[in-house]
């Protein structure tokens, strides 16, 4: 994320009007036809009654030669990336499709520019969850305010530095999402943690999710979004966002009889909580048909009583007041925010409002897992004999959860969810049952190895096939992604971004159900939304956009690049003033799809 | 020729060439090829942050409630500040005073003790449930409301269901399509409502005869329809708070859009500012000022809504409700039990429905909150299946987790 030059040098111009050609070609190089220049598609445009290049009974030959044709690897790019840049499809051919692949589905071999690279050293995705509490918790927020929150100045000073915690934690988080979504090479990894995370769904909007969900992020859904499906599922449900958010941090034994010092205080572990339980099953393994009862649910959430928060990171307890917590935290982080209400941690260590916390404790000796932020109390977990789906689990504590996630990520029900969501994101709306079988069986055969699963795909007849080219509508998190990389812009500020998304009914790390968002035309095709994205790509286009700037210029005769796309699209470019015309163009309903 | 005219050439040509639902929606703009007759409506206003229940209907009579809020209560009739009475028994808050004629011309009247069944405190989840209409769901992907549109007469009008605020609500998700608008003071200019603009992406999407082009064309009507009737209502700020000033442009502007366009059937609006868990208020101060603020924006959209407010039902509902006693902050925490606000021209109002038990501790759930006596789901159902006529078949379509006929709430509405 550079500045952009004030002044751009004789040799920059030239270098952007080269762009600018082939700016175009990325933006409409989205259909079928991608070599074919504007003349030829007109011609042909006026000689069928419809002008939408269709060709759904077309069978296309799935060989090497097709799939390194030009149109070939505008598909695929469409698919492996948030969509096309200037020059990706002479990348590629470059490289040759089956290598670019290779690489895409290793991530780790394609070296990250540095700006890429640097965006994600922020606390918000480099902390554990515990530092990340004991730093920007409540708790700690409240000391840093120099109140507890009681009186009305005390209260105001409170919000203020809440608020512009969670609101930088939540910026930093977002900015690091949005740079590598548009600027890294890795753009498959991108586009797997993207999906794995609306798999396993969490929400900034809920409570301390606040500050953890960038970290989620980072450690529990990037590091596996390409590698084995039983890793990344048992890094989620060991996450503190995770467990805060479908609330296991509270699932506790029936039995449990909690000692408390005072008696007038109320437990907040009240017995059992099905909730993650039930969302383990039904969405983020077996899917809501895949073959367990209500009563599952009720065997798997004893499984998983006592799998919750460690002690003084969220849960309470362990920490007697403000003192500790910073020796257990080590250095406070120093947050970089302006705010005048931010005072040194230690001026009042002890005012009111600082809950008590018991027993002291230090970051060594806290117990529980500091890389997810979980601790498992055993005095909270129910150890009688379990049932779940099938399987008998006997009451040995901890390990009960392993063996339930194994059985839970190797039953053939997952197998099929998976994949189906997979073809769905990658293929199309209602993907073909044939290619989600051949997915499955593959995901059953490597032990769900993701990225094994996925070269059954891209391998695939229906991935190729005619009919799932250009069939998707982008959600409104592709479409803004998509626009910024189609003008090569440059980001200095994505809070306009952010809004955008937020109008569109999608804001980032912010979907409330479990379900995370769809990526469906059904779920994302609606008359406001609609609206939204043309007065979005107007002032894109424009350069209205406050930190944003899109590098193509309107030189240039715009039709020299449309290579596909319908008449009526192509006459109202023309038609428009040249300044017009790249906002157009990003608000086509050609650029709609992908 | 002007925009409108505009689309609707589009949409006629449109319907002719290519697809024949089409023609529908180009029926329907103009106004006088209307046959369905008026239609009842319902709009849901929804206080975010769980506002306090028992600051809105005081139950004035009972020593108890001043017992428990030393702070915090609102005096009896008759003081100064004081609640304007209902019954003798329970009293309007005075910031309200602008909807009390609602209720001494029975158009207003209120559920005690409803509410959410869930036992969750939590905003994010309590809201969650009460917009899914399935608490203890999470994973209920669409809102109530928008399955409710599902099950009315779709009459193919892109204004059907009015959003007003910036994004589609938890309540209105699902595949009926809503319009959002801004109420605001004066309306801003978005690029698309650039003539120049507009026309460019016209010439796009039009003849298309996709799903994108039946998108786009909805989206710019509904557009027209909410600018043009609006236009008239570039209100000025009468001085006072902004907020306040604000809000009179959500009475008045929604009021006005029911009034004159008949199409409209179901319309949502959310506030936020009630989670006073420190320094409430009580005559005066904190609740008091939002509760004016509602109080003269429900009364605007009563008046504004001229005839219309016959066929109208418009229901205010909380997440759930705060602790009976105050805290050490003279405020309240959350809680349980509220009530559910219900006027209209439908409304048998004039007096309080539900279970009342009053305040003692053995009548409070878990020792602390109002009790939910009556399921807001009972509530609903019992509104629109009279109201909005659906069967019970479809009601269960609407509330698939929960059977109305357990718990109903008769004489609600008028007969």
């Amino acid at each position: 994320m550079s500045n952009s030059a004030n002044s751009p040098s004789k040799a920059q111009i030239k270098a952007r009007q080269k762009v600018t050609h082939t700016f175009m070609a990325v933006l409409l190089g989205l259909s079928a036809d991608a070599s074919l220049i504007c003349n030829e598609v007109l011609a042909k445009a006026g000689k069928a009654s419809q002008t939408r290049i269709d060709r759904p009974d077309a069978v296309p030959k799935v060989d090497s030669a097709m799939k390194n044709s030009r149109e070939g690897i505008a598909h695929l790019l469409n698919r492996t990336t948030y969509g096309m840049r200037p020059g990706d499809i002479e990348r590629v051919q470059a490289l040759g499709v089956e290598q670019y692949l290779k690489e895409q589905l290793s991530p780790e071999s394609i070296p990250l520019p540095s700006g890429v690279a640097q965006v994600a050293q922020v606390p918000a995705l480099t902390e554990t969850p515990l530092s990340l509490f004991l730093n920007y918790g409540k708790p700690a927020l409240k000391a840093l305010s120099q109140g507890g929150g009681k009186t009305p100045e005390e209260k105001k000073a409170l919000g203020k530095v809440v608020r512009e915690t969670y609101g930088k934690l939540y910026q930093d988080a977002a900015t690091a999402h949005l740079t590598r979504a548009v600027d890294s090479p890795r753009q498959l990894q991108e586009l797997m943690t993207d999906f794995w995370f609306n798999h396993f769904n969490v929400s900034s909007d809920k409570g301390l999710d606040h500050i953890w969900t960038g970290q989620y992020e980072e450690s529990a859904i990037r590091p596996y979004a390409l590698g084995r499906f039983r890793d990344l599922l048992g890094a989620t449900a060991h996450h503190a966002a995770m467990l805060f958010y479908l609330d296991n941090w509270q699932n506790t034994s029936a039995a449990y009889r909690p000692v408390l010092n005072n008696p007038k205080a109320k437990s907040r572990f009240k017995g059992i909580n099905e909730n993650y339980a039930r969302e383990l099953m039904e969405l983020h393994t077996l899917g809501v048909d895949g073959g367990y009862t209500q009563k599952d649910v009720q065997e798997l959430a004893r499984v998983l009583t006592g799998l919750g928060l460690q002690p003084g990171g969220g849960a309470g307890l362990a920490m007697r007041n403000v003192m500790q917590r910073r020796q257990a935290a080590g250095q406070l982080a120093q947050m970089q925010t302006n705010s005048n209400a931010m005072q040194p941690f230690s001026r009042r260590p002890r005012q009111r409002g600082i809950r008590n916390y018991g027993e002291a404790a230090s970051a060594s000796t806290i117990p529980g897992n500091p890389k997810t932020g979980s601790f498992f109390d055993m005095r909270r977990h129910d150890t009688g004999t379990k049932v779940v789906v099938g399987h008998t689990i006997q009451g040995s504590g901890e390990r009960e959860i392993e063996e339930a996630l194994d059985i839970l990520a190797r039953h053939p029900s997952t197998a099929r969810h998976i994949s189906y969501k997979l073809a769905q994101y990658f293929v199309a709306d209602k993907p073909p049952d044939s290619l989600v079988q051949k997915m499955a069986a593959t995901f059953t055969r490597t032990d769900g190895q993701i990225a094994e699963v996925l070269t059954t795909m891209f391998d695939s007849d229906e991935f190729w096939s005619n009919t799932n080219r250009n069939n998707k509508f982008k959600s409104p998190h592709r479409y803004v992604i998509s626009s910024l990389r189609a003008t090569d812009a440059t980001i200095d500020n994505v809070l306009p971004l952010l809004a955008f998304l937020k109008q569109a009914g999608q804001p980032l790390y912010k979907c409330l159900t479990p379900d995370g968002y769809k990526n469906t035309k059904e779920a994302w095709l609606n008359p406001d939304s609609l609206i939204n994205r043309l007065n979005f790509a107007t002032a894109l286009g424009a350069n209205r956009l406050p930190g944003i700037r899109v590098s193509a210029s309107q030189n240039g005769d715009v039709t020299d690049s449309l290579s596909t796309i319908s008449e009526k699209t192509v006459s109202a470019i023309e038609q428009a003033q040249p300044q017009l015309r790249q906002s157009l163009v990003l608000g086509s309903p050609e650029f709609m799809m992908y | 020729m002007n925009r409108r005219d505009f689309l609707k050439t589009a949409g006629l040509a449109t319907a002719s060439l290519l697809v024949p639902q089409v023609n529908v929606w180009a029926k329907t703009s103009g106004s006088a090829a209307s046959n369905s007759g008026p239609t009842n409506k319902l709009v849901v206003v929804f206080l975010r942050g769980a506002i306090d229940g028992l600051s809105v209907v005081v139950p004035y009579s009972d020593p108890n409630y001043y017992k428990v809020r030393n702070n915090i209560a609102i005096p009896p009739p008759g003081n100064q500040l004081g609640v304007l009475d209902l019954d003798g028994h329970f009293g309007l808050h005075p910031a309200l005073e602008p909807i009390l004629p609602l209720w001494k011309n029975k158009s207003l009247s209120f559920v005690l003790n409803s509410g959410s069944p869930d036992p969750t405190r939590s905003h994010f989840d309590a809201q969650d449930y009460m917009e899914s209409g399935c608490p203890g769901r999470k994973a209920t992907s669409t809102g109530w409301l928008n399955r409710l549109l599902a099950q009315l007469p779709d009459n193919h009008s892109p204004v059907r269901a009015l959003n007003i605020g910036s994004t589609t609500p938890r309540i209105l998700q699902g595949p009926v399509a809503s319009a959002t608008f801004k109420a605001e003071l004066k309306r801003r200019r978005s690029p698309i409502d650039n003539e120049v603009i507009a026309s460019s992406f016209e010439r796009m999407y039009e003849g298309r005869g996709d799903s994108l082009e039946r998108a786009f064309q909805d989206g710019m009507e509904a557009r027209t329809t909410i600018n043009e009737k609006l236009s008239g209502e570039q209100m000025q700020a009468n001085g006072g708070a902004i907020q306040a000033a604000r809000f009179g442009a959500f009475g008045k502007q929604l009021g006005k859009l029911m009034r004159e366009e008949p199409k409209v059937q179901v319309a949502f609006l959310d506030l936020g500012g009630f989670d006073t868990h420190v320094n409430q208020g009580n005559g005066k101060g904190q609740l008091a000022n939002h509760l004016q603020v509602l109080g003269h924006g429900l009364s605007d959209l009563a008046e504004s809504l001229g005839d219309t407010y016959q066929r109208t039902v418009i229901l205010v509902m909380s997440e759930f409700g705060r602790t009976v006693k105050e805290n050490g902050n003279n405020g309240t925490d959350h809680g349980h039990g509220n009530f559910i606000w219900a006027l209209g021209g439908a409304v048998q109002g004039g007096k309080l429905m539900g279970h009342w038990d009053g305040i003692t501790d053995r009548s409070l759930y878990e020792g602390r909150d109002l009790p939910v006596r009556t399921d807001f789901r009972s509530v609903i159902s019992s509104v629109i299946g009279e109201h909005l006529q659906l069967s019970s078949r479809q009601l269960q379509t609407v509330f698939p987790d929960f059977s109305s006929n357990s718990d109903t709430v008769t004489g609600l509405l008028k007969g």
